[in-house]
């Protein structure tokens, strides 16, 4: 097991490696350097202009380099100027002596930046979109999870009977209406003069302060609807596969109650594949996020990221796409090991 | 002039899908009638889920097809007077004429963007999906059948790549500036080509198309040198043409040709896809491997990739069939979401996405500018999901 974790791990912070420099990379092309200076300068400055800003600011290392810098392994730039003799640096900022500041000032130093946007430290702005992000995923999931596992295992109890085709229609139906589809579609019914019931709010922009049914229970539902179709359908597979099995017709056999069989022989075991698709479903729905964030005007992350994205604010876009990453990986890797804890089948030497 | 009624309404939309309907009984009576001798497709008409999905696929195939006859109006005209009016008002100084499902907020009839939007869609998601499975085969079948260091080398560059956000990817990947970021390269005829980023990964993944038919042809042909050259002379020959005009945008005949926005889309969505494709492919091949009829190519002594390619690829039919459809549906959700976020598409194109997008803003004053497109994306989906979902019972069936 130990091995094991190592190993996955590993595999984890090269990716990471990876996808961090790809995202760098693209977010520092010389078109974005070039929009940066103009919004930081003025909009009239000349390609000499730009140029020399850039260079001044440091932006004109290589790439590698500044890649090493923004992780906090390679120290900081610093530039004396030539005229004025005056020191600038990385990590010289906010009227610090050039010669107190710290060499090396990156993301493992807890350094991320300054957002544009927001004028305000990158840090503090992650963490509290992050928490705003954080319910809405946290009601998405206690909305998505038990009506999915139900309705799977219901569906796969008995295959190809009436409930089942019903059931199994309906989650296919949810899997083909995306968010944006589906938040429109619930948006006119249940908060447009249209629809007539008006019993929701069509935004959940006062949810970021006070979450209450009626503001959060439509961007809930649009969510949790698009995810539940895939888990329900995953369910209903490993059910239905689970109740062929030779251990579920000895306990029939051996006079128990259908209902018995079902919940103390069938369930446990029908609920070992979900569990990781239920884990995978995480990043996926990180692009809801954004979708629904944006429909919704609620202010969270995915609302951030697409801030960062329209108003070139690279450090923050930077950032956005490091907690993106690890999140993904993350619930990879515990999805990883969940399945190895679960299935007592697998067993990692 | 009288606004029309809901039934009116109806009414008329249907009589304005006439194409459809009649190509639908012309196809659907054609397919029944010869449904035994139709393999897979014929065995579709024994579910009933399957056929719901097809005739709903096939209704959206032929409104594409027939968008000008179906269509009242341009995607682009716009009637003054006619700004957020309601479903079925009169069109003004046109007699007799009306905007059946309303304006949207450029006086534009909603219901012929909403027709020609399919269009949009038809015509990338297929290709896009079909380009994605080319990659995805050529690379995952070697993978699942050699194993070792290249597996494990594909498989960490599909992981990452799968790692990555999808949303991020497209906002990163998808921009006016990357499109234009690169050293610039004079070509024949005046031509000249960015190798910005989308450009060097469209350079990357249309070549595979061409080497998957070169392997196919040499791998099956390779004792007949007369077809061989046929064969081989035909694919080079439209692959390079293709080649020149969707990468380079040099086609000396211009026949083939893509827009840079529409490549830019098409590069990220084949490239978000083929990891999965590939992941798909190595795992059937894995499974198959094993089998006894590649055990028999093998001591007749079979090269490795005409047992991959004739032997291992048409017995994963089916998994890969029904991956086809749902991965369509996929991608036109895809697309749906980069015109959502207003992504790679010009402003004024009907595509779905973005009209939904453009339509959200006045959702609860004017919901008949958002729901067509909305309900037209999701149906398009659903539809495929149906279509899969019949083709995977049929084929589990024999």
């Amino acid at each position: 097991m130990g091995s094991f974790l190592l190993k996955r791990s590993g595999v984890m912070l090269l990716t990471a490696f990876c996808l961090t420099f790809i995202v760098f990379f693209l977010t520092n092309l010389d078109p974005n350097l070039e929009k940066l200076t103009k919004s930081e300068g003025n909009q009239r400055m000349t390609d000499q202009q730009v140029e020399s800003w850039l260079v001044r600011n440091g932006y004109r290392q290589n790439l590698v380099k500044r890649y090493g810098e923004w992780l906090g392994v390679a120290p900081g730039w610093t530039r004396t100027d030539p005229e004025t003799g005056v020191v600038t640096g990385r990590c010289i900022r906010g009227g610090i002596d050039p010669k107190e500041a710290s060499t090396f000032c990156g993301l493992l130093q807890g350094y991320w930046g300054h957002s544009l946007v927001f004028k305000e430290p990158i840090g503090g702005i992650i963490i509290k979109k992050l928490g705003l992000t954080g319910w809405l995923m946290l009601w998405v999931m206690i909305a998505m999870v038990p009506m999915a596992l139900l309705i799977g295992v219901i569906a796969g109890m008995r295959e190809g009977s009436k409930t089942d085709r019903s059931l199994s229609t309906f989650s296919i139906i949810t899997t083909s209406t995306p968010e944006y589809v589906s938040g429109v579609i619930l948006i006119v019914i249940f908060a447009s003069r249209l629809g007539g019931l008006q019993w929701f709010k069509g935004t959940a922009a006062s949810a970021m302060d006070n979450i209450t049914f009626e503001n959060f229970f439509l961007p809930v539902m649009a969510l949790a609807l698009y995810g539940m179709g895939y888990i329900a359908r995953m369910t209903r597979a490993s059910m239905s596969e689970v109740m062929t099995e030779q251990y579920i017709r000895t306990a029939r056999l051996k006079g128990l109650s259908f209902r018995a069989v079902v919940l103390k022989h069938a369930l446990r075991n029908a609920l070992i594949a979900p569990f990781t698709v239920i884990m995978l479903q995480i990043p996926w729905l990180l692009t809801g996020v954004v979708i629904i964030e944006t429909l919704f005007n609620y202010k969270g992350f995915g609302w951030t990221l697409v801030a960062a994205v329209g108003n070139n604010d690279i450090e923050l876009m930077m950032a956005a796409s490091v907690v993106a990453v690890f999140v993904v990986l993350l619930t990879q890797l515990i999805s990883d090991i969940g399945y190895v804890f679960l299935n007592p089948r697998i067993r990692v030497s | 002039m009288e606004r029309l009624g809901g039934f009116e309404i109806f009414l008329q939309v249907m009589w304005q899908f006439l194409p459809v309907w009649i190509g639908l009984i012309i196809i659907l009576g054609a397919s029944v009638h010869f449904r035994s001798r139709l393999g897979l497709y014929g065995k579709l008409f024994d579910s009933t889920i399957g056929i719901v999905g097809l005739v709903i696929v096939l209704f959206w195939v032929l409104t594409a097809i027939f968008a000008d006859q179906i269509a009242t109006f341009d995607a682009l005209d716009q009637v003054s007077g006619m700004k957020n009016k309601k479903p079925g008002w009169p069109v003004t100084g046109l007699e007799g004429q009306h905007y059946l499902l309303g304006g949207d907020n450029l006086a534009r009839d909603v219901f012929s963007r909403m027709v020609y939007g399919s269009r949009e869609v038809l015509v990338i998601a297929p290709a896009a999906t079909l380009f994605a499975f080319m990659v995805g085969i050529t690379l995952g079948l070697p993978a699942g059948f050699y194993g070792g260091r290249m597996d494990t080398v594909l498989s960490f560059v599909a992981n990452l790549v799968l790692a990555f956000p999808v949303i991020l990817l497209f906002f990163l990947l998808v921009t006016p500036e990357i499109r234009a970021d690169g050293p610039e390269f004079e070509l024949w005829g005046g031509h000249k080509w960015i190798a910005s980023v989308p450009n060097l990964m469209a350079l990357f993944l249309f070549l595979f198309p061409i080497i998957f038919f070169v392997v196919l042809w040499v791998s099956r042909y390779s004792t007949q040198p007369q077809k061989l050259t046929i064969y081989l002379a035909v694919t080079l020959v439209i692959g390079a043409w293709a080649y020149t005009g969707l990468v380079f945008n040099a086609d000396p005949l211009g026949l083939f040709y893509m827009d840079p926005n529409l490549l830019n889309i098409f590069v990220s969505v084949v490239f978000v896809n083929s990891p999965t494709v590939y992941r798909i492919v190595r795992g059937v091949t894995i499974d198959i491997k094993t089998r006894d009829y590649v055990a028999a190519a093998q001591t007749r002594g079979e090269r490795p990739w005409y047992i991959m390619l004739w032997e291992v690829l048409p017995n994963a039919r089916g998994p890969l069939i029904v991956d086809f459809c749902l991965r369509i549906g996929y991608t036109t959700i895809l697309l749906g979401t980069l015109g959502f976020f207003g992504l790679g598409v010009s402003p004024e194109s009907p595509n779905w996405g973005q009209t939904i997008n453009e339509g959200r803003k006045l959702l609860s004053l004017y919901p008949h500018l958002a729901l067509p497109p909305a309900l037209a994306l999701m149906s398009l989906v659903l539809g495929l999901n149906l279509l899969a979902d019949g083709l995977r019972e049929e084929s589990l069936k024999d």
